[in-house]
């Protein structure tokens, strides 16, 4: 599956980005302090639950961030040697939906209702690559091939109503690739499709990125969809990342508490009823408000009185497997 | 057909909405969204009831509650005939059987308070007044593991599976028999997913409650049902045991649907055989002729094409509507690792 991953050419490295939004809650830390990298062809999966801030994060990397409330108050995004927090506007634009593009959770209110879908796809081509309106209109034909829409000479005329759900999410696709993106950012990509049009579009996005070399970064709360399709996973709560592994490892080798107990709590095709499930105890943080400390502490069997006082440094427990608790590995196995 | 243990029974369910056009609104056709529907549920066990967006499922669940008007077929309901009975009668009836929806977010009247919308059905239904209903009211609180001095909150000052529970809270005020869950978790975080369906576990064995559970992710099903039933474009196409359907699917659909389904576990979900269906569900104003299923099978063969297939039984309580079943062998797309 990894065969096409580039070692040591990373794509995107973001240090220590902080994205704050100001609200009359007062200060919600979205995003607090992340840090990770991107490999050339790599796929990297962001899981996390609501409000965790996995979706920030990826409107940070684009500047999408709307200003007010929300603001990017520090860090670092380097995409291809660039730091895209110092970028000008217009430079943005060359970036956005050209070299780093995305699918957005839904293509029903992501798609221009009024636009015909080669109107919505040629736009991007004329933009980034210059194509005059013939070129563009067979792009948009191979295009919309590619991700599988039948048919597809008659109906880039059509409008977004006109598809279903399904295909509708493979027109955002298509135009995401538009322009050979060396990222591609999918926010929760099939997450109210149902499962046998999730596992088509799943492969399609698989498909071109061993195709086209294009790095992924899948968010999701699926911990089903990361097993398949991802590289390395990170898992995110309350705005800070606290695991980093590879795939493989994060499954059979969960260092986190939340980790521990999100795996755990995911019901199981291949596992019988008999093996009940098991609850993370409480709800996720409000942002607002968050725990002092390490945020998952009081959800967490294992919490110290240092969880409260001081939030954990992210220790390495692998090769590439980074965690971010002061629990003990070995009284975390015992479970 | 009349068995004491069954507690809903449905026979030839038919459920068509009428499609109109210009200006005098003419019947053009009809959605078929249930077409021929029959199964039973028994007293105490869960039905899971599986299928994608379109099939049918929530329409079904409906009909069983007689929701709608023009339902064709018959709905039984501890022996007594629900399509028989007069509007009056039906109310009274439907202290017996709740529906538990989706969106949370929806669902709620955001101007009543918590306690009032747990309360209502108690006040429709005449149940209790003064004291009584107050303290039934905090039990309800209690039962869904809510806090009962929250009764005087609104909506929006809870989380989504804390909606969730006052919703489940007001389904069970009335004690009834019957519950539909249509989608009860798919809107949650996974971590509170987890936690309703626990919730509902409890609930129905302390009050000998029987489920009707809609979703349409089947690893949710697998976990909370004793038998399953798959629906395709307004049919069942298979319906058996839980544990049954998931190691020995038979119907091609079932057999797809199943493989779709990502396994949190790289080690087996990466080993696994996938079936990836082509195309979208097909219209259910015009399903296909034959099978409803032919278009998108692999296996299909000319007969598929010009005949649709029956229930029939092929196990112990192991129903499957395909012409191929019994020379189908099933490529077991589920690892089993028990």
């Amino acid at each position: 599956m990894t065969t096409t991953v580039v070692k040591d050419e990373k794509v995107l490295e973001v240090k220590d980005l902080r994205t704050y939004f100001y609200t009359q809650e007062g200060e919600l830390k979205a995003v607090d302090g992340l840090t990770y990298y991107v490999n050339k062809g790599e796929s990297v999966g962001v899981v996390g639950e609501s409000a965790c801030g996995k979706s920030v994060s990826a409107l940070s990397i684009l500047r999408l961030i709307p200003y007010p409330p929300g603001i990017i108050v520090g860090g670092e995004i380097i995409f291809q040697g660039q730091d895209l927090l110092k970028a000008t506007e217009a430079e943005m634009r060359h970036i956005r939906g050209n070299r780093i593009a995305m699918v957005f959770q839904e293509p029903t209110t992501s798609l221009n209702p009024v636009l015909t879908v080669k109107r919505q796809i040629t736009e991007a081509l004329e933009l980034h690559r210059n194509m005059n309106k013939k070129e563009s209109a067979q792009e948009t034909i191979r295009l919309l091939r590619l991700v599988g829409i039948p048919d597809a000479e008659k109906r880039t005329n059509d409008y977004p109503f006109q598809f279903s759900g399904g295909m509708q999410q493979r027109i955002m696709i298509a135009m995401a690739l538009s322009c050979n993106p060396a990222l591609l950012i999918c926010d929760e990509p099939t997450t109210s499709l149902d499962v046998t049009v999730q596992a088509q579009l799943l492969e399609i996005i698989d498909d071109l990125r061993s195709q086209f070399g294009t790095s992924v970064i899948t968010i999701t709360h699926n911990l089903g969809i990361v097993a398949r399709y991802v590289d390395r996973v990170n898992v995110m709560y309350a705005g800070k990342m606290i695991e980093t592994a590879p795939t493989e490892e994060l499954y059979s080798n969960p260092c986190h508490p939340y980790t521990i107990g999100l795996l755990a709590s995911v019901p199981r095709l291949d596992i019988s009823k008999k093996k009940s499930l098991r609850v993370i105890k409480g709800l996720p943080p409000n942002l607002a408000h968050l725990p002092s400390g390490c945020a998952f502490h009081p959800r967490c069997d294992w919490a110290m009185p240092k969880c409260s006082k001081e939030y954990p440094p992210l220790e390495k427990v692998g090769e590439n497997h980074y965690r971010a608790c002061w629990a003990e590995l070995s009284k975390l196995k015992k479970q | 057909m009349e068995d004491n243990t069954h507690l809903i029974e449905v026979e030839n369910l038919y459920m068509y909405f009428p499609v109109t056009a210009g200006v005098f609104q003419r019947r053009v056709g009809d959605v078929k969204a249930v077409d021929g529907v029959s199964f039973y549920i028994k007293k105490g066990e869960t039905l899971g009831l599986v299928g994608e967006s379109g099939c049918g499922k929530t329409t079904t669940g409906r009909c069983i509650l007689q929701l709608y008007d023009g339902i064709k077929g018959d709905v039984h309901f501890e022996g007594v005939n629900l399509s028989k009975l007069k509007k009056g009668q039906m109310r009274k009836m439907r202290r017996n059987m709740q529906l538990i929806f989706q969106d949370p977010y929806a669902s709620l009247d955001p101007r009543m308070t918590a306690g009032d919308i747990i309360g209502e059905p108690i006040k429709v239904h005449n149940l209790a007044s003064g004291k009584e209903y107050r303290e039934q009211v905090e039990e309800l609180f209690r039962m869904v593991e809510l806090e009962p001095y929250m009764t005087g909150r609104y909506p929006h000052e809870f989380s989504g599976g804390q909606r969730q529970r006052i919703g489940i809270a007001r389904a069970l005020a009335v004690r009834p028999k019957f519950i539909v869950c249509d989608e009860p978790v798919s809107a949650l975080d996974v971590s509170i997913q987890a936690q309703i369906i626990i919730l509902l576990e409890k609930l129905r064995e302390e009050m000998g409650l029987t489920y009707l559970f809609i979703a349409h992710d089947l690893s949710v099903v697998r976990n909370i049902s004793d038998r399953v039933a798959v629906m395709y474009l307004g049919k069942i196409v298979e319906i058996t045991y839980s544990d049954e359907l998931y190691a020995n699917p038979l119907h091609p659909y079932t057999v797809a649907l199943l493989s779709a389904v990502p396994i949190p576990d790289p080690k087996v979900d990466r080993t696994r055989k996938r079936i990836i269906l082509k195309g979208d569900v097909p219209s259910p104003i015009n399903p296909p002729k034959g099978c409803r299923f032919n278009p998108r099978c692999q296996l299909a063969i000319d007969i598929c094409r010009e005949k649709e297939p029956e229930l029939k039984l092929v196990g112990e309580e192991h129903w499957v509507s395909c012409h191929l079943v019994k020379s189908y062998i099933s490529p077991n797309p589920v690892p089993t690792n028990q």
